[in-house]
């Protein structure tokens, strides 16, 4: 796979000023309510801390926590399956729904099945799929994938989505209003739910003491899946699991908060056990967590409860917009996730970063995001995936940098154009700095000259002329 | 004030600092904006910090290092450290520096050495207010609107001030504390005032349309406000949104806190 350009889309992105104001507008507005929705909980910051103890208590006895869980679930009736990877876990949604001979399955949203690629899988082998989430449909009707893992079209403008519907459903597109635009789908969806002989959802959490699994929702589109058709089945990520109902106490109250700034959604719907005269199948799946597990630096990250917040925040996502990071997670969480998949195919996404931290600041269960960016990017280093520019550049910048009498020529040299810093900083494709702005003009006497004029009796010691 | 709020006389300090202080100028201040440097270093004597310079100092080894190119840091990093070893305190003026000396200065191997330079380095700001506890510049006057902005580093990687994202933090900025008696200042209120620039170091040229739209995103809050100087203590955030500023044809001027500490005559 090719290297994702991240700075490439998103220049591309800022090309559109109508979406990128929107998305910019949208996602400040999630961070502001997430700001104000925070300050009413006095105890914001334990919870921060106690949701990190949990996940880091989980995660360090996973194995006792996931054979509680499967054992739990046994008992109520569920059927649970193991997936190592991608391919195991479709495989295993394939072979449900074949050996049934079910043609037509309704999923809510599930940002499992997108990683493993789910919906393309089924599709190929002639099952149809049904998003009933809203924003997952819309990206499903106008083939994108989603740009945000909780309002995957939030990038799209009301308008867009008109325009959108008219050419899928035929609806009006001077119609560029909400509540028409959800009508159009209800109509054009509900059939479709009422049909279905299979459902599938994933989990926001999957309770070890219980056997349950929980999912967060505003449209109730989880439950209708889970609930309407006979067979219903549920994609868990390893890393969903909690110990205990109580937990849920804590990750509640944060993930709403966090994500939209709402004190809960509209449905915290627990499933237990399958219907009557029906199935119910979780499917557990490890899809390179384990080996993330094992991870010293980045190991954290797998405490991730996908509220998001850490894409609101972010100001170069929010003017990038999300498909520019081509992966499942984007973002601050997404940089530090996606090299886990593929190192090669996202090894730039660590330098789409400034490294500013407010994406740790936010993050509801304290995961140093922006730490562990900066780590990332070491290991790109370390695994020759630094582009050869920026390497040579930096090659250069370090051997100048040491050496006090070469630091000196360039910092000194009376032409602006082999100044040290606009190598060092800009290094080969010297007029970037340039496109939006004006490059800095060195001034006629160095710091370093200037004392020396003003000050040099008492000065330290120089090697350097 | 010192930790429980009392005023301590600058006149105690004047005789109670004693310590080898070492004046570290960022390459990008030594460059481009020595009369920063120059304020830095005018305004610690008026302080009467007794400062040295070292001569052969070039760079803490930040641009390497936030590349992920930790090899090619390294002998900058131990260049630093033969430079700035025997000091008690290192000064700079700049949040960013001081940030990666202080958390992020591993490229050299441990050494009680390197442990000293981690431990010695304060960013002016912090110098003049946590350890020489000063509020008053009796010779600086400042008859401006000003837009304070404080870089990611020294506010979410120093604590120099609160940040939005801890809503029940209490809010403080040392900078501003600095800055607040100086008559005739006025601070302006604008729009998301600690989202980042844009900057980001080596971000601002590899991924430069986005770092000079944040840039630009900036400029048009303070724009609105009716500053008429952008002040930080970081000059790597000016030289970034100066550059915005020139190519857009905004009059906002840009200065560095020292300069305005220093008695700015403007």
């Amino acid at each position: 796979m090719t290297v994702v350009d991240q700075a490439k889309n998103a220049a591309e992105f800022l090309n559109d000023r109508t979406h990128e104001e929107h998305l910019d507008r949208l996602m400040w507005m999630l961070r502001t309510r997430r700001d104000e929705a925070a300050s009413r909980v006095a105890e914001w910051e334990q919870l921060r801390d106690l949701a990190s103890a949990i996940k880091e208590h989980t995660l360090s006895n996973l194995a006792h926590y996931l054979e509680m869980f499967e054992s739990r679930a046994q008992a109520n009736g569920v059927t649970v399956h193991w997936a190592q990877d991608a391919h195991e876990h479709n495989q295993i949604v394939y072979q449900l729904l074949s050996d049934r001979k079910v043609d037509l399955l309704i999923k809510s949203k599930s940002m499992l099945t997108e990683e493993c690629d789910t919906r393309p899988f089924l599709e190929t082998r002639g099952i149809r799929v049904c998003e009933t989430d809203l924003g997952e449909r819309i990206q499903q009707l106008d083939d994108e994938p989603p740009s945000h893992i909780v309002g995957p079209a939030w990038h799209k403008t009301t308008q867009d989505v008109a325009n959108l519907f008219a050419r899928v459903y035929g609806s009006d597109k001077e119609k560029a209003d909400a509540v028409y635009l959800a009508g159009v789908m209800r109509k054009n969806t509900r059939p479709l739910i009422e049909q279905a002989k299979a459902g599938m959802t994933g989990a926001n959490f999957a309770v070890a003491e219980t056997g349950a699994v929980v999912t967060v929702t505003n449209e109730g589109n989880a439950d209708l899946s889970g609930n309407v058709p006979e067979l219903r089945i549920c994609s868990v990520g390893l890393e969903k699991i909690i110990p205990k109902n109580e937990h849920l106490a804590v990750f509640i109250r944060l993930l709403t908060r966090s994500a939209t700034g709402n004190s809960i959604t509209q449905y915290t719907s627990h499933f237990r056990a399958p219907r009557q005269n029906g199935e119910m199948h979780i499917i557990l799946v490890d899809n390179g967590r384990s080996s993330r597990l094992g991870m010293e630096k980045f190991w954290r990250s797998l405490k991730c409860i996908r509220c998001a917040a850490c894409m609101n925040t972010c100001p170069v996502y929010r003017r990038s917009g999300g498909l520019s990071y081509g992966a499942t997670y984007m973002g601050p969480i997404g940089i530090i996730m996606m090299p886990t998949f593929d190192v090669r195919r996202y090894s730039e996404l660590p330098f789409s970063s400034t490294l500013n931290g407010s994406c740790s600041n936010v993050c509801p269960v304290k995961i140093d995001i922006h730490e562990q960016i900066y780590g990332w990017r070491e290991v790109m280093e370390e695994k020759h995936q630094i582009k050869f520019l920026k390497k040579e550049a930096m090659i250069v910048a370090g051997k100048v940098l040491s050496d006090p009498r070469l630091y000196r020529i360039a910092a000194s040299s009376a032409e602006p154009s082999l100044k040290l810093l606009p190598r060092f900083a800009i290094y080969n494709h010297l007029n970037a700095w340039g496109w939006h702005r004006d490059i800095p003009q060195p001034a006629k006497e160095t710091f370093h000259d200037w004392y020396r004029k003003h000050r040099s009796e008492g000065a330290g010691q120089e090697i350097g002329s | 004030m010192n930790n429980s709020g009392v005023l301590v006389s600058q006149e105690s300090h004047r005789h109670s600092l004693r310590s080898k202080v070492a004046l570290m100028i960022p390459c990008y201040i030594d460059v481009f904006y020595p009369h920063v440097g120059v304020a830095t270093l005018e305004l610690l004597e008026k302080l009467k910090v007794d400062v040295v310079y070292p001569f052969d100092q070039t760079c803490c080894g930040q641009p390497m290092a936030n590349s992920g190119c930790f090899e090619e840091a390294q002998a900058t990093e131990e260049l630093f450290i033969r430079n700035f070893s025997a000091f008690d305190y290192i000064v700079t003026p700049s949040g960013s520096c001081t940030h990666h000396l202080r958390h992020k200065f591993t490229a050299a191997p441990d050494s009680p050495e390197r442990r000293k330079v981690s431990a010695s380095v304060y960013d002016l700001v912090e110098f003049l207010h946590d350890v020489l506890q000063i509020r008053e510049f009796p010779w600086a006057k400042f008859q401006h609107n000003v837009a304070l902005h404080t870089s990611c580093s020294a506010m979410r990687g120093l604590g120099l001030a609160s940040m939005s994202e801890r809503v029940h933090d209490p809010k403080f900025s040392k900078p501003k504390n600095l800055l607040e008696h100086i008559p005739g200042i006025q601070f302006v209120d604008f729009e998301r005032p600690d989202e980042c620039c844009g900057f980001g170091g080596t971000f601002s040229v590899t991924e430069e349309a986005v770092a000079a739209k944040m840039g630009y995103d900036k400029l048009e809050f303070i724009g609105k406000s009716g500053a008429d100087y952008i002040v930080s203590s970081d000059m790597s955030c000016l030289m970034h949104l100066q550059g915005c500023a020139h190519r857009l044809g905004t009059d906002v001027k840009f200065l560095h806190i020292a300069q305005i500490l220093n008695g700015a005559a403007q």
